[in-house]
């Protein structure tokens, strides 16, 4: 194991079109050793690419990717210390669960006793405990899931690459799965590198977030200097909601649930009148919709106070939560 | 859907003589071929199995067989071959003219065997220069053997899509141990359909062989055909057609069977 802040896989001036589609567009970017690195950005924006290049799938048509070190750009896939989890498993259907978990080792000549041990351990370590002899099509959604899972595991790769692996699953076992996998890569200490296009999803999970558009990496940093200084206006709406208004002549940022909302009262340096346009209770919190003076909307997300559509309200915030982009 | 009991009973009554129509004179040359009378006097006055022994000592059918087979074994290997490559081309590549291609490779079957017969014999004969033997017999019934190789492959490989591969890879194996552990176990029960059709296929072929075939080339189909109006030989002919009439049972039921299989996901 390399120390932490050592780096993994180091990517420079990468680039790759395919037709007139320029995919990936000069990325640099340094992946530390145990890190959970996501790349974010919607659909189209070249993450998956350079995802799949890192992998082998796709070759560069310029620039590099170093791991460990050594270029392996060229390098067929085969030949990189690297194992992916793919958006469809992709398991082998004719294979039973443990036979899938094995091909690794058994491809790379581990000898037979050895590769059962590790296989059993990595089926333990994902929690399907005496699914070895299963089918693919045998298994849930959720359990093929951590059936590529161990699969990629199970060779102690020196990166995890992860391709929207939870895009398939329904929302509450997506969320079990996020916490699930945070853990189990805090518990094995491989670099994960993690696709997806759900920014909620990468806040909850990331150690650092790559935003992407256009082929471009748009900002890289924790998922708080993501969310709290956005470096782009691109950036503050993938990320998070974002009201855009003008006060004292200057267009301002500023999040929606940093904003209070009250009759009479102010919190903070920064206050403006307006009329309460819309209440939406969303359980814990509310999301309302203020219709302000000069004709512009802001929406603050509050707990739930006591005012109703058509009040007068007084909406707040402290200036040091605004950011221009 | 449910339909009313009179039209439950009018469909079922329709499939029957559908059915009927086809199975029946089936089924009497299967009992002529058991009938005591050499005239096949109906119903039979008595059964006997001495055509069968007479169709099995005679050296011009079981000759006939063994060119059949030769034939249909020989085209369906071609075939598999063949009709495989085509197919990953066609699947996991972009090329120029890919669309042409695939329709050429179809057409085949769809062609009278009357025009590939003389067209094929046109080209050995007179532009190739090679005289009609058994192998003209192999590559004229390889050209329509392809076709259902390749389209049992093709679908097979479009479905099975490149992820596996890419995974088996990214697990460290290289190319050639993907398509032996990974590839082939999941194109095996397609290419085998495929190859059981194409057997069949070539085995009751009699329009492209009549043009192909050299002299004293003789297939089954082809031996029926000429015995078929000899006295004599009739009731060997019934034999003979009664053991073709078990014989691509087996093969489509398998195919069937096979095809079956693979569209339920293997296990259930």
């Amino acid at each position: 194991m390399l120390e932490s802040g050592d780096v993994t896989v180091s990517i420079r001036n990468l680039t790759k079109s395919f037709g007139k589609v320029q995919a990936v567009n000069g990325v640099d970017l340094d992946i530390y050793s145990g890190e959970f690195l996501t790349l974010l950005g919607p659909s189209g924006s070249g993450k998956t690419t350079v995802l799949r290049m890192i992998a082998g799938f796709e070759k560069p048509d310029s620039g590099s990717i170093y791991l460990g070190g050594e270029d392996v750009s060229q390098l067929p896939p085969y030949e990189r210390d690297v194992n992916t989890v793919f958006q469809d498993y992709a398991l082998f259907p004719h294979m039973d669960v443990l036979s899938n978990i094995e091909y690794g080792l058994r491809v790379q000549g581990i000898e037979k006793t050895e590769r059962k041990v590790r296989s059993e351990k990595a089926l333990d370590q994902v929690r399907l405990t005496g699914y070895g002899d299963r089918k693919p099509a045998q298994l849930s959604g959720g359990q093929r899931q951590r059936v590529a899972l161990a699969r990629a595991l199970v060779n102690r790769p020196s990166v995890l690459l992860l391709d929207e692996p939870l895009g398939a699953l329904d929302l509450k076992l997506r969320e079990q799965m996020q916490l699930e996998l945070k853990e189990l890569q805090r518990e094995v200490g491989i670099t994960f590198v993690f696709v997806t296009h759900d920014q909620e999803e990468a806040l909850t999970m990331s150690d650092r977030i790559a935003v992407f558009d256009q082929g471009r990496i748009e900002q890289l940093g924790t998922p708080r200097e993501i969310y709290e200084n956005p470096k782009s206006a691109f950036v503050s709406e993938f990320v998070g909601q974002t009201n855009k208004i003008t006060i004292e002549g200057k267009k301002i940022n500023i999040r929606p649930e940093f904003v209070s909302i009250s009759s009479s009262a102010t919190l903070g340096d920064k206050s403006l009148e307006g009329v309460l346009r819309d209440a939406i209770f969303v359980g814990a919190t509310t999301r309302y919709l203020v219709g302000l003076e000069n004709g512009e909307a802001l929406i603050s997300i509050k707990p739930t106070e006591p005012l109703s559509v058509g009040d007068s309200v007084v909406v707040s915030w402290e200036s040091k939560r605004e950011f221009l982009v | 859907m449910t339909l009313s009991n009179r039209a439950r009973y009018a469909l079922a009554s329709l499939m029957g003589v559908g059915l009927a129509f086809i199975y029946i004179p089936l089924s009497v040359v299967v009992i002529n071929s058991f009938n005591a009378s050499r005239t096949f006097s109906w119903p039979p006055t008595g059964l006997s199995l001495k055509w069968w022994s007479k169709a099995i000592a005679n050296t011009g059918v079981r000759q006939a067989l063994g060119w059949s087979v030769a034939a249909g074994l020989s085209a369906t290997a071609i075939a598999l071959l063949l009709g495989t490559c085509l197919a990953f081309a066609v699947s996991r590549y972009e090329f120029f003219g890919k669309e042409v291609i695939s329709l050429l490779v179809v057409l085949p079957i769809s062609l009278p065997g009357v025009v590939t017969g003389i067209a094929l014999s046109n080209a050995f004969t007179k532009q190739l220069g090679i005289s009609t033997s058994l192998l003209t017999v192999i590559i004229g019934h390889a050209t329509f053997c392809i076709v259902v190789v390749y389209n049992n492959a093709l679908a097979r490989l479009r479905r099975m899509g490149t992820s596996l591969q890419e995974a088996s890879m990214d697990l460290g194996a290289n190319g050639f141990t993907t398509f032996r552990l990974i590839t082939l176990p999941n194109l095996a029960s397609a290419l085998f359909a495929g190859g059981l059709l194409a057997f069949g296929l070539s085995f009751d072929e009699i329009v492209v062989t009549t043009f192909t075939a050299g002299p004293g080339i003789q297939t089954l189909p082809i031996w029926i055909y000429d015995n078929l109006f000899r006295p004599n030989q009739a009731p060997v002919v019934n034999v003979v057609a009664a053991t073709l009439v078990v014989f691509s049972l087996i093969p489509i039921y398998l195919s069937q069977w096979l095809s079956q299989d693979s569209t339920s996901g293997g296990r259930f």
